[in-house]
């Protein structure tokens, strides 16, 4: 008798597991940025009724792009989202999973804002000033030293007089490596001392570059952007570090700091005048297009004006979109599916 | 005994040594006494903030607001042939019902762009809302009716007054134009608030109005049944045998110190451990009950052996001696006369596992349950998602309606949380057997 239970509990479950495998549900993994857009998406096109709403995954963009090559079949993801483009050494591993079929989808832009209270003056920073602000090492007279700055006028006589206080985002996030790579990269590059350095050795300017100080003037706030919203409403002195979208959400708490004299605002994004700003993208695997039901059709979703357009429902939830040029030849490019080339 | 002194307060119980430490002693206990009751303010303090703040914040999630409009499901968008089919009926373009309905309330708006922010005001969800009224009743073509519908997420905030009429324009979610509309709509009885079924009964969505935690409750009751199913078992099993047959020696002393270790093991690694048993050796599906439970499980074992060890235990010696004496075998004993009394001990502990399993994110995050599902979960090899995982994405959301719905979702969880540990306590008063 148990013998039987079991062994038909054992036949019913490997059932089972093959008809998971045969998917009718296109899956979606990657970056915590694209996540609310991606969502989005799949909800719009779960309730046009054809289709099954994809599951999206939050996983952070390495992480996507890890799932997403590890091979094909139904097991594996259909698409990955990434803040970041995908790297050659990713390519690489893809192919030797046997990923090759690739496409590549740009879906608009995000901003990196510095935003403090609105019961606060409003900030005005420069890339220098914001790497001075932040950096561990920083150059004085041509010398680098533990940064020695904890006022924001000690950095220049023309910033306010109150402690550096910065929450951002801790490293795991993708928020904080373009921040790094943007704004913090961006400033050091104005010191001649460390753009001699860059040109003989990229790796040391790096690793000065990327390094931000640990000595209490920058608080890593968690992953949590709605958390650094919150503590910045009760503690005007101190500015933060988030997306855009959370800029745009919560408008009347708190104000985006100019940055190199330009303002985050959706415009100024749009058209590539604000300096800390990057592209989101999406990646098909084109293996799987025709065996998982629903992924060109998906594609179209996306790339379709009424989602990542001027006014389609992705700038809603905080998308800037791409110029209307690059929007249609992204849109052609992604319909036909046509295949990562990397430059 | 003429050399002592005649003061009896001097020496004995009276002795100036005496009553100084005993004055130490009543000292000492005073304090030991008012730091554990400081203890206990302290935490009884603190977890008043935090129902405090969780409800001052949750409890406009489960009210709603809705707007009113007269729909006229005119017959030449729902059904431009008079044909009267079903599939032609769904794929028509409800959207243009509910637009209809706001231009003819505010005739004056005509820019495209005031446009879009009024029909703005009403929620996506209206157009599934009238494309099912008239699935369940194409009797409805041709007629004007009311109907009630959500409001937009921004619409429900002002409404709640989480958004400030007095804040600049430009800073507002809800422009000016937007605020007149909704005034005048006001005035003309349009706006109602209801109580938000849809919270309890829907999945999730990104649209804060239209999300609701259903499917993340239906998600935790597979992966938990899961659970149980496993760890149950084999956990009271396991203690049944350490406890009633297992030879004491070397070995099992290795296994009870292991099975404490376990218990403390951060839940990640269980999660890794499933990432890498369930998933990419046994190739189950990703992000189902199945796995999540049988992730938790592992998570949950420990527990429950530990539990129920203590609980077997407990069993008087006398009652296993007489059984055995009046001919019943280990066997006999332990499953007819030792379970059944140490059983309220062992589902105390099993429950106590569970509400633990209930309210775990981070092994779920390795399997993919951490993920947006908008469908509720048919089965335990459907996709799902759980309470507290939804929780976390939902404070992760930029949108500031979802602030709301996650102490929502918090306050949800917890009621969970103390019914369930009501029940353990329920059980252990009912069943529990004094010694």
């Amino acid at each position: 008798m148990l013998n039987k239970t079991l062994g038909l509990a054992i036949v019913a479950s490997v059932a089972f597991a093959g008809q998971a495998l045969a998917r009718d549900q296109i899956r979606i993994v990657g970056s915590s940025t694209v996540f609310p857009f991606s969502t989005a998406v799949a909800e719009e096109f779960g309730t046009k009724g054809t289709f099954k709403t994809p599951v999206v995954e939050s996983t952070g963009s390495g992480g996507g792009l890890k799932l997403f090559c590890a091979g094909v079949g139904t097991e594996h993801p259909d698409i990955t989202n990434a803040s970041r483009r995908i790297k050659v050494s990713e390519v690489e591993k893809c192919a030797a999973a046997g990923v090759t079929d690739i496409t590549e989808v740009k879906i608009g832009f995000d901003g990196i804002v510095l935003a403090n209270s609105k019961a606060a003056k409003p900030v005005e920073l420069t890339k220098k000033q914001i790497f001075q602000a932040l950096a561990k090492q920083v150059p004085v007279d041509g010398k680098l030293v533990d940064n020695p700055y904890q006022k924001w006028s000690d950095i220049d006589p023309s910033l306010p007089d109150t402690k550096i206080e910065v929450l951002g985002p801790p490293p795991t996030s993708g928020t904080r490596d373009a921040f790094v790579e943007l704004a913090m990269e961006g400033g050091a590059k104005k010191f001649d001392t460390l753009k001699a350095l860059r040109k003989s050795d990229k790796k040391a300017f790096k690793s000065v570059a990327h390094a931000i100080r640990e000595d209490g003037a920058f608080i890593e706030a968690g992953e949590n952007d709605n958390l650094i919203v919150q503590k910045l409403v009760a503690n005007p002195a101190a500015l933060g570090i988030f997306g855009f979208s959370f800029l745009d959400q919560n408008a009347d708490r708190i104000q985006g700091g100019v940055v190199g004299g330009v303002e985050p605002t959706f415009e100024n994004i749009s058209k590539g005048d604000y300096g800390i700003s990057r592209s989101l993208y999406f990646y098909v695997k084109g293996a799987h297009v025709g065996k998982v039901p629903g992924i060109e059709e998906f594609v179209a979703e996306f790339t379709s004006e009424d989602t990542f357009g001027e006014f389609g429902y992705l700038t809603d939830k905080g998308l800037i979109p791409l110029s209307e040029a690059d929007r249609a030849k992204i849109r052609a490019d992604a319909t036909s599916m046509a295949k990562l080339k990397m430059m | 005994m003429t050399d002592t002194p005649n003061d009896p307060k001097a020496s004995g119980w009276y002795g100036e040594k005496y009553s100084a430490n005993l004055k130490k002693r009543h000292k000492s206990e005073r304090l030991f006494r008012r730091l554990g009751l400081s203890a206990i303010l302290i935490a009884l303090g603190l977890l008043g903030i935090l129902l405090f703040s969780i409800v001052g914040k949750g409890y406009t999630a489960f009210i709603q607001t809705y707007i009113t409009l007269d729909i006229t499901f005119s017959e030449s968008v729902i059904d431009k042939d008079g044909t009267r089919d079903p599939v032609k009926m769904r794929s028509a373009s409800y959207g243009n019902l509910v637009r209809d309905a706001l231009r003819k309330e505010f005739p004056e708006v005509t820019q495209r762009r005031d446009l879009r922010a009024l029909f703005g005001l009403v929620s996506k969800d209206a157009t599934q809302q009238l494309r099912k009224m008239i699935a369940a009743d194409p009797s409805l073509i041709g007629k004007t009716i009311p109907v009630r519908m959500l409001a937009s997420d921004d619409v429900d905030m002002f409404e709640k007054g989480y958004i400030s009429r007095d804040v600049v324009q430009d800073d507002r979610r809800v422009k000016d134009n937007e605020l007149e509309w909704l005034d005048a709509l006001q005035a003309d009885g349009a706006i109602s608030t209801h109580f938000n079924t849809r919270f309890f009964t829907g999945g999730d969505s990104r649209e804060p109005e239209m999300a609701g935690i259903w499917g993340a409750m239906v998600g935790s009751f597979y992966t938990l049944i899961v659970t149980f199913l496993i760890s149950f078992p084999i956990g009271v099993m396991s203690a049944i045998y350490l406890e009633e047959f297992a030879p004491k020696n070397k070995l099992t002393d290795i296994i009870e110190v292991n099975i404490n270790n376990l218990a403390a093991v951060p839940s990640i690694v269980f999660g890794l451990l499933g990432l890498a048993i369930f998933l990419n050796v046994a190739h189950l599906p990703r992000s189902a009950p199945l796995v999540g439970g049988m992730t938790l499980a592992l998570m949950t074992l420990p527990t429950i052996i530990i539990a129920s060890r203590a609980a077997i235990r407990a069993v008087p010696d006398s009652i296993r001696q007489a059984a055995l004496g009046l001919g019943a075998s280990p066997q006999q004993a332990a499953f007819h006369h030792i379970l059944p009394l140490a059983m309220p001990g062992i589902l105390t502990g099993t429950i106590i596992g569970l509400s633990q399993a209930l309210g775990e994110t981070a092994p779920l995050l390795m399997i993919g349950m951490v993920a947006f599902i908008a469908d509720i979960p048919g089965g335990v090899f459907d996709p799902a998602t759980v309470m507290p995982v939804q929780i976390f994405l939902w404070a992760d959301s930029p949108e500031r309606a979802f602030v709301e719905k996650t102490s929502g979702a918090i306050m949800v969880l917890l009621g969970f949380l103390i019914f369930m540990n009501a029940i353990a306590v329920v059980l252990r008063k009912k069943f529990e057997r004094r010694w």
